[in-house]
């Protein structure tokens, strides 16, 4: 491969990211520079991630309304969300005492979609979770392995992927129950596939370096080259991936819910929907029990989706004059 | 020529995947804690012996080992269509017709909202993608971001509060209008009045998606060498752009919106749901809340086979359009 020195330079700048701090260079302490060089990358990072103007806008929404979850965990009253305890008048339109209205038992809107948060942003992660372990998993075994490991994974992936995806969902979650542990396993453990087929594709290209074929040669394991050499490789793509699942396992979350499939001890804005729906709230004109849960949903997954496509961009030089 | 190995080669592949569906579905439903003749007995409403449940057992062929005996016996009726009976959506009826009575209407709907949604999208991605970054393409851009983060049963659930509850500009649900007495042109217009809100919904659900598709395919094949020696060689811009950048961008967007039919019929039973339609969709959430296993099972394995359909024709069309792909 022939490359030209302005080109080699650019590289080397980009692997040893610049000088470092004189205080930081101590050659006795690695550990030291390793962790300056880290700080280094992520500040290099932020520079580029500032400069998209979508990406902040994802940001500051997210901030929003990780704050808007963490006040619910900490701070927020569980009685004020208790149809028992709730005294207050049933479906009320918005108005000073009720910001957001009230449902058809006198529950605040506003109490309902903070403590909606709270689950729905936990299973939009812990679902990605599982599906970033099993995608990735798949995806560097497959790509590592080759052969026929990789042509049987593969298949299975594929066919995952053919799947549709809510019937499977509804018939799992008919089967195994309702409760909020199998709705994160269901969305995790469908929602792999397109995971482990990018995750995949880098593997391929990543094993084809000198370096790992060199760290071959001096003896290493299939363990240490993974978790040393490819790992690191694949761990933007597999990232950037991770904030684009959270948006599809909220947005999955919220159909199952709305299906009526969702934990129905669980307050979520999906479930918050179910019920305004069922209870005929779109017959009655209660547009403010349904507007403000099916806002939450669509501005976090506009978040997630907004940051996902900043930090694709950033990794993606390809992307990058587009 | 590779042609004939392509295809075959697509063809078994397709073969294989709905083999595999089958096997997956088939033990999954022998998972279920429920005891099916149990099940049976409840929803017919009749008292049977213990003696007379145990000749159902049989007669079901329930008293065979699971493997292999009740799985041949289960691809034997797979393949006659023989899904067995609904049992509470519409009991005794088969679970085959119970689909095929649903088909239409969602066909109607599905059909025509897809295929509007295809036309619309590619169109916004080629302006979007040849004057990129002008005003059309960022409020293109910005509105399919939005329409992607909507929900599309929440999307529904707004049309229905403004257009049905709200204006009172079209009816809130069904297939037709309940006295169901309009004849010819009327029946037409009834069912199309009817039919409005959830194509609306469906068709500007996907839009988004598949103008991000088209967009980002003709920007690939815009930085194609032989589109700066089509310029080169003086053709007009409008040349370039129909006869060399957009033929080419349209061959992966065929396969990626073929891909994305899975979500679109997932997105079927959550918009029929909103506006009540009675489709397959619907039928979908019924079986849910009578938990009408034999309904569920039959309608995943339609839904599946449906996809795959779907996914097969986009590669034959794609091998056809595309005589690189046929010999790679």
């Amino acid at each position: 491969m022939a490359r030209t020195k302005a080109a080699a330079a650019a590289a080397e700048q980009e692997i040893l990211g610049g000088s470092l701090d004189a205080k930081d260079l101590d050659p006795k302490n690695p550990r030291k520079i390793r962790r300056a060089r880290r700080r280094q990358a992520m500040g290099r990072f932020w520079k580029q991630y500032r400069r998209s103007a979508m990406g902040m806008l994802g940001l500051v929404i997210l901030i929003f309304f990780i704050g808007m979850a963490l006040f619910a965990i900490f701070f927020a009253n569980p009685a004020a969300t208790d149809p028992t305890l709730t005294k207050g008048p049933v479906l009320a339109p918005p108005s000073r005492a009720y910001p957001l209205g009230t449902d058809d038992t006198g529950i605040s809107v506003l109490s309902l979609v903070i403590a909606g948060s709270k689950t729905s942003l936990l299973v939009g992660l812990a679902a990605t979770v599982i599906s970033m372990t099993v995608g990735a998993f798949i995806g560097i075994v497959a790509g590592y392995r080759a052969g026929l490991t990789d042509v049987s994974l593969m298949r299975v992936t594929d066919m995952f992927l053919v799947i549709p995806w809510l019937a499977l969902a509804i018939v799992l979650a008919s089967i195994f129950g309702q409760s909020l542990f199998i709705i994160i396993c269901i969305i995790g453990f469908t929602s792999w596939p397109g995971t482990a087929r990018l995750v995949r594709a880098q593997v391929l290209s990543v094993k084809e370096h000198q370096y790992v074929e060199r760290g071959r040669g001096l003896g290493a394991s299939d363990w240490y080259v993974v978790t040393r050499h490819v790992l690191p490789n694949v761990m933007p793509v597999i990232l950037a991936n991770t904030i684009l699942t959270v948006a599809i396992a909220i947005l999955s979350e919220s159909a199952l819910s709305f299906l009526g499939l969702g934990d129905p001890f669980n307050i979520t804005w999906g479930t918050i929907i179910e019920f305004a729906f069922e209870a005929g709230a779109t017959s009655i004109g209660a547009w403010w029990w349904l507007l403000a849960p099916s806002m939450c949903i669509v501005l976090v997954v506009l978040g997630f989706t907004l940051c996902g496509f900043a930090f694709d961009e950033i990794i993606n030089p390809r992307l990058r004059e587009r | 020529m590779g042609g004939r190995a392509y295809v075959l080669g697509k063809v078994f592949q397709a073969f294989l995947t709905l083999v595999l569906i089958l096997i997956f579905n088939f033990f999954l439903f022998r998972i279920i804690p429920a005891d099916p003749v149990k099940l049976l007995v409840r929803s017919s409403g009749h008292n049977m012996t213990e003696a007379q449940q145990d000749r159902l057992r049989h007669d079901l062929g329930l008293d065979l080992p699971v493997f292999p005996g009740q799985f041949i016996a289960y691809l034997k009726d797979t393949s006659r269509l023989n899904l067995g009976q609904s049992l509470f959506v519409s009991p005794g009826e088969s679970v085959s017709s119970v689909f095929f009575r649903n088909l239409w209407p969602t066909l109607l709907l599905v059909g025509t909202s897809t295929i509007a949604s295809t036309a619309l999208g590619i169109w916004m991605g080629i302006y979007g993608g040849w004057r990129r970054g002008g005003f059309g393409d960022v409020s293109f851009m910005g509105s399919s971001l939005v329409l992607y983060a909507i929900p599309e049963f929440v999307l529904g659930i707004l049309f229905l509060l403004l257009f049905g509850t709200a204006l009172g500009w079209f009816p809130t649900g069904g297939f037709q209008s309940a006295t169901g007495d309009y004849t010819g042109l009327a029946h037409v217009t009834d069912v199309l009045n009817h039919m409005f809100l959830p194509w609306l919904t469906l068709t500007l659900a996907y839009v988004g998606e598949f103008y991000l598709i088209m967009r980002s395919s003709l920007l690939d094949v815009l930085g194609e060498d032989y589109i700066t020696l089509a310029r080169a060689k003086g053709l007009r811009e409008k040349v370039v752009l129909n006869k060399h950048a957009v033929r080419n961008a349209l061959l992966p967007t065929v396969t990626l919106i073929a891909l994305s039919f899975a979500f679109v019929l997932g997105g079927a039973i959550t918009v029929e749901t909103v506006f009540s339609y009675p489709g397959v969709g619907y039928l979908e959430l019924e079986a849910i809340r009578s938990k009408d296993f034999p309904l569920l099972e039959g309608l995943f394995l339609f839904f599946a086979a449906a996809v795959i359909v779907a996914n097969l024709v986009a590669d034959l069309l794609y091998g056809y359009l595309d005589p690189r792909v046929r010999t790679a």
